[in-house]
């Protein structure tokens, strides 16, 4: 089933609370971190590991953490990114709920890589439950001296908060995050500045996912080097998947980056096929705004080769044949979805959640949803398919956050993929609604 | 100081200049439009697009080209940099593409606008817009409202450029409207009944670019193009008391602060010189202004077709609306 | 601005122990950037003052941060989570968005939409009991269809479990109000 770093512990009774969780290896990071190594030896060796973000970009987070402005006499913060709201993925949740003390555990590593004395956890505003868990385990924190002035008599201070957001997808975007944070709309900030030099308050901050803060804790305990040699060269360590859609077994999983798709959709230790035997049509494999693929670009490559669970993998072949890890939402299609409805609920999403502030992406995003749900509804012309190719391609790079370019892709790549079903709507408007184009009529795709 | 250079013209600007300020230097076509940064009041800019230009080179340090059309108004000049504005075909369909965006939702009502023949989006329609739409849809409405006594609200107007946003948290003490809600339903309001009574808050309806502020007391009263803007100023302990009154006959109809060539106000000795809300609603009588002289606009080419600056120009204005 | 007394004569103040909360929220952020306590502090005035914003609601909640009742109307205008208008004793936020469309959400909603007897999303119950509300991913999409309703999940939704799901909630109403 390959090794886990993060979900080892996940079914131990009890977990959640501080002595369970300790009685399992459980703040040994912080104690190695704060006893035994300096703040500079903790960034040096998550930047070594290759750890990648894993809040959808996957920028390296040792890179991230060496930007860090130090300027004297200012505060600086890690603020954990907790607002996962990216269709498709619930990983962040899964941890944070069952296994609280490894998030809190890493903001205290991370932190005293960073040197930030405050830190904040930043959760969407729907799982205000799982606030009140992780502020259950920060208190015991707090109380067993792993939180609070000098720990571990380390003479490093730490504190640590979580706030809630108030629903509001475009608060995982780092910047609108802090801005939501500083209790402001969540408008993001035109960069640069980078969070790095300009972030919270005006002052240096690292902005990281919840599964990233958590991989610092297995980097730490076993290190770097024993770290690299799980997952492939180019995508270290294991990535939680959040499975959903119509798979037989959809959940949270663990892999190490580097398993085959197919075994990951049809293996009896992960997925275990579509639902109800049925055939598999598409597959968005890292979140709502990554390129959509259709049958034959699932399990192998536009050139044949194996298709691997990897941010290499995923993307062979460009946005032409390949899509993207991101935020790892795994979202299966079975033969009877439609994808021209699913299109328009995506895009309905990125309307409803535009901040509105620029106008390309305000714009464009509410036109995309009006053009597509009219298809959807049989009111659609040929015109159409080719308009909403163009609005794409004209918010896509000139917004000023990357909303634009998520609400632009999906889209996209729906109407190179599908272009056939887009059409089948126009021309069948009575059935476009209620019937479905379907799989097996599908001309483009050999099974 | 470094070197930038702009659609093939070369200026040495101060480090830390936007794209946009080097441009305005050069002046001219070069200068790209802007519908939402106002120099006068920081934070604004970045927002609307319109400004987008292509970076061909980076700087001298690092020559390649930007991916991206960035915002001319919020990037700042690299030594050695290459921008091309109005010289870049890309500029030119990708801002047309932001004049659509701008134009889907906007009522068009440019023949009921007190704001037509001034209007930064009817120039900027007229000259990167397409003629017709393909914007089938429903455009999204809303109903008029007045914030406070003398200021009027067209929110189906609204670009969300956010400048009176900005008028009111940095000229006034107490901001009361803003913008609420989100994306497309994003709308600029008091939210609950209440009055902008600011002794400065006139000053957005200046600053806005399009007719969604406009003056409750001069509206549809004339068309603007039918006035006679002369520079007039008068003694005044809030402000400055230098302004534009816009003349019909002997007849005041409006007062405007000063304008530069930008649609921005005026700034003498670093100072931009707004005006305050008695000047603007409460001083319409000549007798309270001394008369400097004619007020050339070079902005908007509909206002100069007024001929104005030669004289009599009532004559011409009442033969124009026979 | 309305004055403290105006506003505590309009709308009952936290008590001592949720002013203590806030106090603690505030305390969290930095001097001088209370405003950063504005999400929670709504999400606790919310749940003291009858489940939604009123304006009165939101100009106290501007006061005890210091801050202009505009900055507090742009804040709980921009997130969804917050009601602006009274609704029913509870809300079902039903997720709308592609994974639990794959697996029916549509299909709940309708079904949850004749249950009420309403026409449209948004609409509450005649009886005053149900508000019903779509959401976008609420991050349950391997577990659905689902909705929220208060703090709570509800998952593996079905016509069965939505009917007991009405009957819990009236009688935990009914037990609350005995
Ligand atoms: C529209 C948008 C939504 C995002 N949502 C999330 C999110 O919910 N969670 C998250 O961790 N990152 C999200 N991101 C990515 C963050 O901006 C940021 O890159 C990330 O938190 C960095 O953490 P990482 O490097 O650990 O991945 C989002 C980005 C965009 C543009
Ligand atoms: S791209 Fe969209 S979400 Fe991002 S700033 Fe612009 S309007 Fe807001
Ligand atoms: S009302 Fe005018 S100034 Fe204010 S945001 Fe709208 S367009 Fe800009
Ligand atoms: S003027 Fe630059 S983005 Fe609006
Ligand atoms: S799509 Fe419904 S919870 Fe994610």
């Amino acid at each position: 089933m390959g090794r886990k770093l993060l979900l080892e512990h996940i079914d131990v009774p009890g977990i959640e609370t501080f002595d369970v969780y300790r009685n399992h290896g459980g703040y040994k990071s912080v104690e190695k971190a704060l006893k035994t190594m300096s703040p500079q030896e903790v960034v040096e060796e998550v930047q070594k590991s290759a750890l990648k973000g894993r809040g959808g970009a996957g920028f390296p987070t040792g890179m991230k953490w060496s930007f860090l402005a130090k300027p004297e006499g200012v505060p600086r913060y890690l603020v954990c990114n907790a607002d996962e709201s990216e269709p498709g993925t619930f990983k962040d949740r899964y941890l944070m709920e069952k296994l609280p003390h490894l998030l809190i555990e890493g903001m205290i590593t991370s932190s005293y890589a960073l040197g930030a004395n405050t830190s904040y956890i930043y959760i969407r505003g729907e799982y205000y439950f799982i606030l009140e868990i992780l502020e259950k385990a920060i208190d015991e924190a707090y109380a067993k001296g792993f939180l609070g002035k000098n720990i571990l008599g380390s003479g490093y201070d730490l504190d640590l908060y979580v706030a809630p957001g108030g629903g509001a997808y475009i608060c995982g975007e780092e910047t609108a995050l802090l801005e939501s944070l500083e209790g402001k709309r969540g408008n993001p900030r035109m960069k640069p500045p980078f969070p790095a030099i300009k972030g919270l308050y005006g002052c240096p901050t690292v902005v990281n996912n919840v599964e990233s803060i958590a991989a610092v804790v297995p980097i730490i305990n076993i290190g770097a080097d024993e770290y690299l040699k799980i997952g492939t060269e180019k995508s270290s360590g294991t990535k939680l998947i959040s499975a959903c859609g119509n798979l037989a077994r959809p959940g949270v999983y663990e892999i190490e980056l580097g398993l085959s798709v197919e075994e990951f959709i049809y293996g009896d230790d992960w997925c275990r096929g579509i639902a109800n035997g049925k055939k598999i049509k598409a597959l968005i494999p890292g979140g709502s705004s990554v390129p959509i693929l259709p049958a034959h670009l699932i399990t192998k490559t536009a050139t044949g080769e194996t298709r691997y669970m990897s941010y290499e993998s995923l993307s062979d072949g460009g946005f032409a044949s390949g899509s993207m890890l991101g935020s790892g939402g795994f979202i299966a299609f079975d033969e009877d979805q439609c994808i021209v409805r699913n299109t328009w609920n995506f895009a309905r999403f990125y309307s409803h959640e535009s901040c509105g502030q620029c106008s390309p992406c305000r714009e464009g995003t509410a036109w995309m949803e009006k053009v597509l749900r009219r298809i959807e509804n049989g009111e659609g012309n040929m015109r159409d398919i080719d308009l909403l190719a163009d609005i794409n391609k004209k918010i896509e790079g000139n917004t000023i956050c990357p909303l634009g370019d998520a609400a632009a892709w999906p889209v996209a790549a729906a109407i190179r993929h599908f272009r056939e079903e887009f059409e089948w709507h126009v021309t069948h408007p009575q059935d476009a609604l209620k019937g479905n184009y379907g799989l097996l009529s599908m001309p483009s795709i050999t099974l | 100081m470094v070197k930038v250079t702009i659609d093939d013209i070369e200026i040495e600007v101060e480090e830390g200049t936007t794209i946009m300020n080097a441009a305005r230097m050069i002046g001219g076509d070069v200068v790209p439009p802007a519908m939402c940064y106002y120099s006068s009041l920081p934070g604004t800019g970045g927002k609307c697009r319109t400004c987008l230009v292509e970076i061909a080179a980076g700087s001298t340090k690092d020559p390649r080209p930007m991916p991206k059309l960035m915002v001319s108004c919020s990037t700042q000049v690299q030594d050695g940099m290459i921008v091309k504005n109005r010289t870049s075909e890309k500029v030119i369909e990708n801002r047309g593409a932001v004049v659509e965006f701008l134009l889907i939702n906007h009522p068009l009502d440019c023949p009921v606008c007190d704001q037509a023949g001034e209007c930064d989006l009817q120039d900027l329609g007229f000259s990167h817009g397409k003629a017709g739409t393909r914007y089938e849809e429903e455009r999204r409405t809303f109903d008029p409202i007045d914030i406070g006594e003398n200021i009027k609200l067209h929110m189906n107007r609204c670009i969300l450029c956010y400048r009176c946003v900005h008028v009111a948290n940095q000229l006034t003490d107490q901001r009361v409207h803003g913008a609420l809600h989100r994306g497309d339903h994003t709308e600029i309001s008091t939210y609950i009944e209440k009055a902008v009574d600011n002794d400065f808050s006139g000053n957005m309806i200046d600053v806005c670019p399009v007719g969604a502020l406009t003056d409750r007391t001069s509206r549809f009263k004339s068309r603007v193009w039918f006035l006679n803007p002369m520079n007039a100023s008068c003694e005044c302990t809030k402000c400055s008391g230098k302004a534009v009154v816009w003349m019909f006959g002997k007849q005041m109809y409006r007062v405007t602060t000063r304008q530069d060539k930008y649609g921005e106000v005026e700034v003498v000795d670093g100072k931009p010189e707004w005006i305050c809300n008695e000047c603007r609603f409460d001083k319409k009588d000549l007798s309270k202004w001394t008369i400097e002289g004619p007020r050339h606009i070079d902005r908007h080419s509909v206002i100069s077709q007024g001929h104005y600056e030669k004289p009599n120009p009532l004559k011409n204005a009442t033969k124009n609306i026979e | 601005m309305i004055s403290t007394q105006e506003l505590q004569a309009k709308r009952p103040p936290f008590s001592t122990e949720k002013l203590e909360e806030v106090q603690g929220v505030i305390k969290q952020f930095p001097e001088g950037r209370q405003k950063s306590a504005i999400l929670r502090v709504l999400h606790i005035a919310e749940e003291e003052f009858g489940g939604w914003l009123s304006p009165e609601t939101m100009d106290y909640v501007a006061s005890l941060l210091n801050i202009q009742p505009i900055e507090v109307y742009e804040v709980a205008t921009f997130y969804t989570m917050f009601n602006l208008e009274p609704t029913g004793k509870f809300v079902f936020e039903v997720c709308r968005t592609g994974p639990c469309m794959l697996v029916g959400s549509d299909d709940i909603i309708e079904y949850i939409k004749n249950k009420l007897g309403i026409s449209k999303i948004g609409e509450t119950s005649a009886d005053g009991m149900f508000t019903l509300k779509t959401a976008e991913c609420l991050g349950a999409c391997g577990y659905g269809p689902m909705l929220q309703c208060g703090k709570k999940y509800h998952e593996y939704l079905t016509p069965e479990k939505v009917d007991a799901l009405m009957d819990e909630y009236r009688s935990k109403y009914s037990t609350e109000n005995n």
